[in-house]
C-alpha cells in the first residue's frame, strides 16, 4: 500500500459506531507526506470522529491505520503524539482556569527532580511557551501567565495551534481551525497553514468554507454518511464545484425524506 | 491575532481606579480576602472577650481545626477535579475502628502491633476511596449519589463492627505521642502539626506537580483535558483515594487525642464542615479552581467562629446561621468572579 513510503497516514476500512449511531461506515483515505488535505462534509458526516480516531482520543471498531508506512494501533493520545501526530480539536481542548503556558504543556509538562519526586519546571515552560507563540507569528498575547478564561476566541485558537506545533509534530490534524475566526483572523490562520506546509508538515484540515479549502489545500476529500465519496486535487476542482456537490447531496436527502 | 481583546482589556485597565484594582487583587488571591476575614474575626473576639486569646482557647481551636483541616485538604482536591465525597466523615470513624479490631488485645481485637493496626485503618480508607472512584468514573454514577450510598453503608459497618459501643483507643506511648497526644510546652497537639504538614504537602501537589495540574484540568474542562491526553478517570480515582486516606488518618489521630473510638464520630457534620471550609476558602464547587491553603484558612474561620461563639455564650443556632451566610457569600463571589473573567474584565 505504502510501498513508496511517502504516505504520512493511510486509513483502510475504518468503521466506528456510537451505540445505534454509525459515525463511520467504511472509510479509506490517505495523506501524503508534506500534503495539506482538506476534509469536507455535512454536519454529522463523521469528520470529527475520523480526526479523533487518528488523534488517539477514540478507538475505531475495525479497520487499519498506517503511519509513515507502518501499521499502527493508536490507543491513546500519548501514542498518537509519539507517532508525531498532534491535533487541534474543534473545541480547542483548553482549560480556562489554567495559564496559557500550562495549557501549552498539558500532559507534556517539563519537570525536575528525582524518581517519583518530580515537580513542574515552570520557568522552562514559560520561556518555551513564549518562544513558541512568538515563533508562529501570531499573537499579541501580553503574558503566557494569563488564564485562558481571559483570552479572546482568536487568541485561544492561536494558543491551541501553537500547542500542537511547538513540540515538533510532523502530522497535524486541524478540526475546524477557522470556525471561530473573523475574516482577518482566518487569513492569519491560512498563512500559518502555508508556513507549516513550507516546513514540511503533513496536515488534514477540516473546514466548512470551501474558498479557504481551495486556497490552502492540495487535495480535497468529501465525507458523506460515513464514507469518502470524493477525492480530487484542488487544482482540478473549485469552490463552486464543491458547493454544488454538497448542495446536490442536500437536495437528494430532502427529496428522499419528502418521499418517505 | 485578536488584538482587539487585549487592547480592550488594557483600556479598561487604564480607566480602572484604585478601588477596582484593590478589588481585583482580592478576587485574584482568594486566600488573601479570606485571611483578612479570619484575622478580623480573631481580633473581634480577642478584643471583646478576655477568655478568647488564651492558651486554652487557642488550643481548643487547634483541636477543632486539625481533623477538619485534614479532611478539607482532600475534599479541595476532589472538588477541584469536579467530584465530591460525602462519606469521608464515615471513613473518619471507620479507620480507627479497623485499627481497634486489628490491635486491641484479644478477644476484642487481633492483638497486632498498633502501627500495623493503624496501617490497616489507612489501607481500608484507601480502599473506600478506590471503590467510590470506581463507581463514579467507571460505572458513571454521580459522586453525590455514590458517596451518599457509601455514607449510609459505612455507618452500618461502623455500628455493626462496634455493636454501637464506644471503645478505648488502643496504643503505646510512642504511638500516642506521634499521633495525637498533648505534648507539654507545645501549644497544639500532634494532630494539628500533622494537619499543617498535610496542607503544605497537598498544596505543593496541587500547584507544583503534574498531578495537581491534571487535577485542575480535569475539573476545568474534562473533555478538553481528555483530548489533551489526561487520564481523567485515574485523576479522579486517585483524588478519591487521597481524600479518604486523609479522612482515615484524621480519624486515627483524633481517636488517640480523645482516647476513645466512637462509631458515630465525625459523620456528615465533619464532612459538611470540610466542604464549607473549602468553599469559603475559594474552591469552586463546579471544579477547576481552588487552593488547599484557602481551605485551611476557611477551617480557621470555622474554628474561630465556633470557639468564639462558645466563649461569647451565643447559641449554636447562630453558628450555623453565620456559616450558611458565609457559604452563600463565597459561592456568589466565586461564580461572579468566573463570569467577569469570561467577560474579559478581570485578568
Amino acid at each position: 500500500m505504502s510501498e513508496n513510503g511517502r504516505e504520512a497516514i493511510r486509513v483502510e476500512h475504518v468503521a466506528k459506531s456510537f451505540g445505534a449511531v454509525t459515525a463511520l461506515v467504511d472509510v479509506s483515505m490517505h495523506l501524503k507526506q508534506g500534503e495539506v488535505l482538506g476534509l469536507i462534509g455535512d454536519n454529522g458526516a463523521g469528520k470529527s470522529t475520523l480526526v479523533k480516531i487518528l488523534s488517539g482520543y477514540i478507538r475505531p471498531d475495525r479497520g487499519k491505520i498506517f503511519v509513515n508506512g507502518e501499521e499502527v494501533s493508536i490507543r491513546t493520545v500519548d501514542q498518537a503524539r509519539a507517532l508525531g501526530i498532534d491535533t487541534v480539536y474543534q473545541d480547542l481542548a483548553l482549560v480556562p482556569t489554567l495559564s496559557v503556558y500550562h495549557n501549552m504543556f498539558l500532559k507534556r509538562e517539563e519537570v525536575r527532580g528525582w524518581g517519583p519526586f518530580r515537580w513542574l519546571n515552570n520557568r522552562e515552560m514559560r520561556a518555551r511557551a513564549r518562544r513558541a507563540i512568538d515563533d508562529i507569528g501570531i499573537g499579541t498575547l501580553r503574558s503566557v501567565e494569563s488564564e485562558v478564561a481571559t483570552l479572546s476566541g482568536g487568541q485561544r485558537q492561536a494558543i491551541a495551534i501553537a500547542r500542537s506545533v511547538h513540540t515538533g509534530a510532523s502530522i497535524l490534524l486541524l478540526d475546524e481551525p477557522l470556525a471561530a475566526m473573523g475574516a482577518k483572523e482566518g487569513e492569519i490562520i491560512i498563512d500559518l497553514i502555508r508556513d507549516l506546509k513550507a516546513q514540511g508538515k503533513s496536515m488534514i484540515v477540516v473546514a466548512h468554507n470551501f474558498i479557504h479549502i481551495v486556497a490552502v489545500c492540495d487535495r480535497v476529500n468529501l465525507l458523506q454518511h460515513g464514507r469518502i465519496t470524493f477525492d480530487k486535487l484542488t487544482k482540478e476542482t473549485s469552490a463552486d464545484e464543491l458547493t454544488e456537490i454538497v448542495a446536490a447531496e442536500y437536495r437528494a436527502s430532502r427529496r428522499a425524506s419528502a418521499a418517505r | 491575532m485578536a488584538l482587539e481583546g487585549s487592547q480592550a482589556t488594557a483600556a479598561a485597565e487604564r480607566r480602572a481606579g484604585l478601588g477596582w484594582r484593590v478589588a481585583r487583587a482580592f478576587v485574584q488571591r482568594r486566600e488573601a480576602s479570606i485571611l483578612v476575614i479570619a484575622a478580623g474575626l480573631f481580633a473581634y473576639f480577642g478584643l471583646s472577650y478576655s477568655a478568647f486569646p488564651t492558651h486554652d482557647a487557642i488550643q481548643t481551636m487547634g483541636d477543632f481545626a486539625a481533623p477538619v483541616a485534614l479532611i478539607t485538604a482532600g475534599e479541595v482536591m476532589l472538588l477541584i477535579c469536579g467530584e465530591i465525597d460525602l462519606a469521608v466523615g464515615r471513613v473518619f470513624a471507620l479507620s480507627p475502628i479497623i485499627m481497634y479490631l486489628a490491635s486491641a488485645p484479644a478477644p476484642d481485637g487481633a492483638g497486632l502491633p498498633i502501627w500495623i493496626g493503624a496501617l490497616f485503618g489507612l489501607l481500608t480508607a484507601l480502599a473506600v476511596g478506590l471503590v467510590n472512584g470506581f463507581i463514579t468514573t467507571v460505572l458513571r454514577v454521580p459522586a453525590f449519589i455514590t458517596t451518599l450510598g457509601m455514607l449510609f453503608f459505612l455507618n452500618g459497618i461502623n455500628l455493626k463492627a462496634t455493636n454501637s459501643f464506644q471503645v478505648l483507643t488502643p496504643g503505646t506511648h510512642a504511638f500516642n505521642v506521634v499521633t495525637g497526644e498533648y505534648v507539654p510546652h507545645l501549644l497544639f497537639n500532634a494532630e494539628f502539626y500533622w494537619a499543617v504538614g498535610a496542607v503544605i504537602v497537598v498544596q505543593f501537589i496541587l500547584t507544583r506537580t503534574r498531578w495537581g495540574l491534571h487535577t485542575i484540568a480535569t475539573g476545568g474542562n474534562p473533555v478538553g483535558a481528555a483530548e489533551a491526553g489526561v487520564d481523567i478517570r485515574m485523576i479522579k480515582i486517585g483524588n478519591f483515594m487521597l481524600a479518604n486516606l486523609l479522612a482515615g488518618f484524621a480519624g486515627i489521630l483524633d481517636s488517640v487525642r480523645i482516647t476513645s473510638i466512637l462509631p458515630l464520630q465525625g459523620g456528615p457534620d465533619i464532612m459538611f464542615q470540610a466542604v464549607a471550609a473549602a468553599v469559603i476558602g475559594g474552591t469552586a464547587l463546579l471544579g477547576g479552581a481552588g487552593t488547599v491553603v484557602g481551605g485551611f484558612i476557611g477551617v480557621a474561620v470555622l474554628a474561630i467562629l465556633n470557639i468564639g461563639f462558645t466563649i461569647a455564650g451565643v447559641s449554636a443556632l447562630y453558628f450555623d446561621l453565620i456559616i450558611g451566610l458565609a457559604i452563600l457569600a463565597s459561592m456568589i463571589a466565586n461564580v461572579q468572579v468566573a463570569r467577569l473573567k469570561n467577560l474579559g474584565r478581570l485578568q
